[in-house]
């Protein structure tokens, strides 16, 4: 059986995807409106996070990898 | 778009928000094949590590009132909200595991009541699987309204669209895996509720300075009121934003509700049975009861933060909805739209949304084992097949979701979701837990004792319940203050309730022939071998973590008294 890890790592690494992205777009393109401490563009941050953490457990438990 | 709603989406949050419901379908779907027994169906063919079923422990009770409720109660009531994650919760979970544990995983049984039948007999096992069914179907209707309503208070959805979704979303795989497939999702869930929840935390902090300068900021928004301190306002009623005393909290919150809900409520205790061997059975609940106490960071501190640096206050949801104010319901997502841009945001909806799901198919597979195992195979038909049984599951899965969302709609006409569900509680989970804590830890306990205790345990906080309804003077003896307030009163119908169950039980016990100890053996403390862990290394030891898990308690206690 797949891990559930797996399945969180996969969209986790989804997430930070989307979420990094939005954030390096938003950098040339800053919102109209933007959030209270936009400055910090806590969207990179928070994207990279979710790239390293889900990158870490797909690899760490994808299916058939010997550990 | 409706002109009222909170927020709108972008693309990336709805690619977010998507992805989620594609992985939870896609982990049902995948599951499917490995669940073809009652015991795969029912509990997750006891196979799940310590760390899943503590996660899966917790996560099943991270619902829908869990996040929008506490995050509002933190900011109505101020840090005094932590009770319910901290002593309202960890001793009990530790109780769980070190004690209680070993006679559930033991004697093999596949729910609490049946647990009942076991120790006290059929007619404890009906009592109490009507009353748990009935509790946990009300239980999910209120979660699926408190979700519709924040959907169509945040993003401006239908609520019937969202209750529909929402629920065909949570049928589908749990009819798919059962058990296994919620808890698989539930972990899934858990993850996400941090990550998507957290961001308020971090970035509120950041805004105001820092912890001290979230705190001065409270004091100064509340004059007048202490918001800040954890006990020692509790010296009187009328001392604190609650309107509650410390012995309400300690025994009322601290005793019964908490060890009722965390030791006997079959929703979360279903998860510690799917575990794969009694060490494992054992230290799922100190895994979960580490995280629980690190809850608060997601759900309390937004709440405070709320009432640090938002420009306007949050009332009631009546006076809300009358003078188009936002509720304290909303607290969790004003926080979301304060701080997270378009992708953020999808996570933290996202998060919203995991959180009611997971709440929902606890609810849900709950309520399937205990229809099927324990009203449907013990009163309706005994001696069908296996097959048959994982048939009845997946079909009392449908029907169980239907009729909560039968519910959901009832429950839109009241007002107060945290009230209603508190009594809920005081009904049926606190005897609950005086009539298994005897039968586990008492050999003189009788069937007879065991089943009356249990029904005028929950005769009388129904009683006593109606009796303030009728006549709200009545709660100077309920609650033994006319000052307290709707939670307080909540919190000592438990305990009297408890007390009756308590004293019913051992006065008919003592007045009816005890059961030959050899009866007990695998249910009652004192009759029961319990196989020792003492080969095991220190750090693999369940009670090592439980005691760095207490010491955890009591320092974080005294750090905010």
């Amino acid at each position: 059986m797949i891990s559930i890890w797996f399945f969180i790592g996969v969209l986790l690494l989804f997430y930070g995807v989307v979420i990094l992205g939005q954030g390096l777009y938003e950098l040339s393109s800053p919102p109209a409106k933007p959030v209270v401490l936009a400055s910090l563009h806590i969207g990179i941050w928070w994207g990279i996070l979710l790239l390293v953490l889900g990158g870490g457990y797909t690899r760490h438990f994808f299916p058939g990898r010997n550990r | 778009m409706n002109s009222n709603q909170l927020l709108s989406l972008a693309p990336a949050d709805i690619l977010v928000i998507g992805a989620y419901f594609v992985t939870v379908l896609g982990i049902g779907f995948y599951l499917k094949r490995f669940t073809t027994t009652g015991d795969d169906f029912f509990l997750a063919g006891r196979d799940m590590t310590a760390w899943i079923a503590g996660l899966s422990f917790v996560s099943a009770n991270l619902g829908a009132l869990e996040l929008m409720g506490w995050a509002g109660a933190a900011y109505q009531y101020g840090i005094l909200a932590t009770h319910w994650y901290w002593i309202g919760a960890i001793p009990a979970m530790l109780f769980l595991g070190i004690v209680m544990m070993p006679f559930y995983y033991i004697s093999k049984t596949h729910s609490v009541p049946g647990y009942l039948k076991l120790r006290f007999g059929e007619a404890a096992r009906a009592t109490s699987a009507i009353s748990f069914g009935l509790m946990t179907i009300l239980m999910s209707g209120v979660n699926m309204y408190a979700m519709a309503l924040i959907m169509q208070v945040i993003l401006g959805w239908d609520l019937s669209f969202s209750i529909w979704v929402s629920s065909l979303t949570v049928g589908v795989y749990v009819v798919l895996g059962g058990l296994l497939s919620a808890i698989f999702n539930e972990v899934l869930q858990f993850v996400l509720i941090w990550l998507g929840a957290l961001v308020i935390t971090i970035v509120g902090l950041i805004e105001t300075g820092g912890w001290s300068g979230m705190m001065a900021r409270v004091h100064q928004n509340t004059p007048g009121a202490d918001y800040t301190h954890l006990w020692s306002t509790l010296g009187h009623f009328s001392d604190n934003p609650m309107g509650i005393h410390w012995t309400g909290i300690v025994l009322g919150l601290g005793f019964v509700i908490s060890f009722g809900y965390w030791t006997t409520d079959f929703l979360v205790v279903q998860r510690v049975l799917s575990a794969k061997d009694l060490r494992s059975a054992r230290m799922a609940p100190v895994i979960g009861a580490a995280f629980k106490m690190a809850v608060p960071l997601i759900v309390i501190v937004p709440g405070l933060l709320a009432l640090a640096v938002l420009p306007f206050k949050l009332v009631g949801a009546d006076e809300a909805a009358v003078n188009h104010m936002h509720s304290y319901n909303e607290v969790l997502p004003l926080m979301l739209a304060r701080y997270c841009g378009p992708g953020l945001l999808g996570l933290g909806i996202t998060a919203l949304v995991a959180g009611f799901m997971s709440g929902m198919a606890g609810n849900v597979t709950a309520f399937s084992t205990v229809w099927t195992y324990d009203i449907y195979r013990a009163l309706i038909r005994k001696n069908a097949s296996d097959e048959h049984y994982v048939s009845m599951g997946r079909w009392s899965t449908i029907v169980g979701l239907l009729i909560s969302i039968g519910t959901a709609y009832l429950v839109m006409r009241s007002a107060g979701i945290m009230d209603y569900v508190q009594a809920l509680f005081s009904f049926f989970i606190a005897p609950l837990f005086g009539t298994v804590v005897l039968g586990m830890l008492w050999k003189r306990a009788t069937p007879a004792g065991g089943f009356w205790g249990l029904l005028l345990g929950t005769i009388a906080s129904i009683g006593m319940w109606a009796w303030v309804k009728l006549d709200p003077s009545a709660l100077r003896y309920v609650a033994m203050s006319q000052d307290a307030k709707a939670m307080a009163e909540d919190m000592y119908r438990a305990l009297w309730s408890w007390i009756v169950c308590v004293l019913v039980t051992v006065i008919v016990s003592y007045a009816t022939k005890p059961l030959p100890e050899s009866q007990l053996v695998g249910l009652v403390y004192g009759c029961t071998p319990i196989p020792s862990d003492g080969d095991l290394a220190l750090y693999r030891k369940p009670q090592f973590w439980a005691v760095l898990v207490a010491m955890g308690l009591v320092i974080l206690n005294i750090v905010v008294w």
